[in-house]
């Protein structure tokens, strides 16, 4: 849940394992938990942030909580998130904003769910419906999960990729974000992008081709590229395999997850490596996809971006491996703070790694060749980000 | 968590090849299924179970799988979006369900949504209803003006905000018996006719939007409600009101 709610909601696990026993045994409600037992870790690890840090912080801590087993629900991968005490808040201030300066346990509930409710009714109904719980009455179990990739095409300042004329704006490309994806960033992005650069760009582009006029089919360089997309479509209806395109899928994911994750090491990455090459050699012998090339036809599709995420994934990996440094999101177990008030923190390598890795594709994720877009500082001090 | 029993379940499809091939319902049957899954999590098992048996998987729409893009869109057991409320397909969970129900699954039905296949149809009547005028041409030319500048009612900004939540779906043309989109037409027209920022284009817009919904082939309002009932966005019938005194009042001052 984005940014544990604007500090409305509190990120908390059991403090006692027994706690954790008994709650995944179902014989333990969390409302029942007192708050002597409970560990409110981020504000415990971070007082001066609290609930508020950025997420790929808080992420780490939620992981490192249920790594040590205090994971609350049956697959050990949840953390609480509880609103009880933004309820409280609210519904005081509420009473009094009415006039009600004596209020009622019962009132203040009651308010409090009623504010709670207009800053985030549609996120507490989705939840509802999913889980199959009231979250006004219970804390929310939560943990982090793939939301999308930091990361994207490369372009230039008019957005323009490294095609010609081809222009890749919001989410897709690389531009705005830095090494941590920020609440809202693509959204941002999207409308920067679409309202403020590409409307400019791209008619300075077009004003080159304002005499072209229609651009002919019948060249060499138009049937190879329709040759190329039949071919690629033909291939994969042709293998005729053992295993569905969802099969695949969801084993990219788990190497992903496992190995390309919220932490990552060196000898996690290059098995990464290892594996999706394998698995991406056994799609295209294995893979089967039903139906024809022709018509609407959903497993083709998703085989065609299957292919293309096996090969994402093997760069992403390899990109991870090259960078030795934890940096936002991107945290290498071998890169941590040792001692001192930031001791198990991310440790930025400024020195070796202050560039965006832009790679090359070569037509084979492996072989990428890397090229460094040194970044440059001049108004800012770089410095290790402290949220203690 | 309510359910923990696995479900064992019979599903009655609408499979159809192609726009011009006629359609039937086939039998599937599907087991294990969890009662915490999604409904779009069980046909997920479906299509594996298929592919797996070499048969044609089912298609069906999908895309965000967390109730915001409007994508999904299935009629079950006689209801758009399935038994539960304030849903999207996505959203629906088997624990609404029972072990060993026979569940009934069709696409979306009206004359201006031709299935594609199976449960697919094609809705981009509503796409041409929203290029008609469901839009503000905004100028972006560098001196936007700063979006707060400009005083809104709470009460306004939150009509706006609510029908503005709408994801153009299709439940309510599928759920109306008279296939009619004025839910759907009337919440994107309220959406800007609440705003200051939609005065300006305010009359042409009602106009076109409700020109091309009748060129679409919609059926006609009757006031029966079902599409807000429907409606995974709760969104109300006000917003029907709204378009309609629109409507009345951009026809009687066209010229002005």
């Amino acid at each position: 849940m984005s940014e544990s709610l604007r500090n409305d909601g509190r990120i908390w696990v059991p403090k006692n394992l027994e706690d954790v026993k008994s709650i995944k045994e179902g014989k333990l409600k969390p409302t029942a938990i007192t708050e002597e037992n409970r560990d409110y870790y981020l504000e415990r690890r971070y007082p001066a942030f609290g609930n508020l840090v950025p997420r790929d912080v808080a992420s780490r801590a939620a992981k490192e909580r249920c790594d040590a087993g205090y994971g609350v629900n049956g697959t050990g991968e949840a953390v609480y998130l509880d609103f009880k005490s933004a309820i409280e808040r609210y519904g005081k201030e509420k009473a009094l904003v009415l006039g009600n300066n004596n209020p009622s346990d019962s009132e203040i509930l009651k308010f409090g769910e009623e504010v709670i409710e207009a800053k985030y009714g549609n996120l507490f109904q989705m939840y509802e419906k999913i889980v199959d719980e009231n979250p006004y009455k219970t804390p929310m179990m939560i943990y982090p999960a793939v939301h999308y990739t930091m990361g994207g095409v490369w372009v230039d300042y008019n957005l323009m990729t490294s095609i010609p004329g081809c222009y890749a704006a919001g989410e897709a490309n690389f531009s705005d974000h830095g090494a941590n994806r920020l609440g809202a960033s693509a959204l941002m992005q999207g409308l920067a992008d679409g309202y403020f650069v590409l409307p400019y760009t791209i008619g300075d582009y077009l004003a080159n081709e304002i005499r072209t006029g229609p651009i002919p089919t019948d060249t060499p360089e138009f049937d190879t590229a329709e040759k190329e997309v039949s071919d690629r479509l033909n291939k994969l209806i042709n293998i005729k395999g053992t295993k569905s395109v969802d099969h695949f899928h969801k084993r990219l994911g788990q190497v992903m997850w496992n190995n390309v994750g919220m932490a990552r090491n060196e000898s996690g990455l290059k098995e990464a490596i290892k594996t999706i090459r394998g698995i991406r050699e056994e799609f295209w012998k294995d893979v089967r996809v039903p139906g024809t090339a022709n018509g609407l036809n959903t497993e083709l599709e998703k085989a065609g971006r299957v292919a293309d995420f096996l090969e994402l994934g093997e760069l992403f990996a390899l990109d991870a491996l090259n960078r030795n440094e934890s940096c936002g999101g991107h945290f290498r177990e071998e890169s941590v703070e040792l001692d001192g008030e930031q001791k198990g923190e991310a440790k930025r390598d400024d020195k070796n790694f202050k560039y965006v890795s832009a790679w090359e594709w070569t037509g084979d994720p492996g072989n990428s060749k890397l090229h460094k877009e040194e970044l440059e500082f001049n108004d800012i001090e770089l410095k290790q980000r402290s949220y203690k | 968590m309510s359910g923990t029993k696995d479900m064992n379940l019979t599903l009655k499809i609408w499979r159809q090849k192609d726009q011009k091939s006629s359609g039937k319902m086939v039998d599937y049957k599907v087991n294990g299924i969890s009662p915490n899954s999604s409904f779009l999590e069980m046909m997920d098992v479906l299509n594996e179970q298929l592919i797996n048996k070499g048969e044609q998987p089912v298609e069906f729409d999908h895309d965000c799988r967390e109730g915001i893009c409007g994508m999904c869109s299935l009629y079950i057991n006689g209801e758009a979006h399935g038994p539960d409320r304030a849903v999207t397909t996505c959203q629906l969970h088997m624990r609404k369900f029972k072990d060993g129900e026979t569940i009934t699954i069709e696409p979306w039905r009206a004359k201006a949504f031709p299935v594609l296949t199976d449960l697919k149809v094609d809705r981009s009547s509503f796409d041409r209803i929203q290029q008609a005028g469901g839009f503000i041409s905004v100028n972006t030319s560098g001196n936007t003006q700063d979006a707060n500048a400009t005083p809104i009612s709470k009460n306004n900004a939150d009509k706006a905000m609510d029908a503005a939540t709408c994801i153009g779906c299709g439940a309510c043309v599928a759920t109306c018996k008279n296939a009619s989109a004025m839910l759907f037409v009337g919440a994107k027209v309220a959406q800007y006719s609440l705003l200051p920022q939609g005065q300006v284009e305010g009359k042409e817009r009602v106009l076109n939007m409700v020109k091309q919904m009748d060129l679409e082939g919609f059926g006609n309002c009757t006031n029966t409600g079902a599409c807000e009932v429907e409606c995974p966005k709760g969104i109300s019938l006000e917003n029907i009101a709204i378009m309609n005194m629109e409507y009345l009042k951009a026809s009687i001052k066209k010229e002005g």
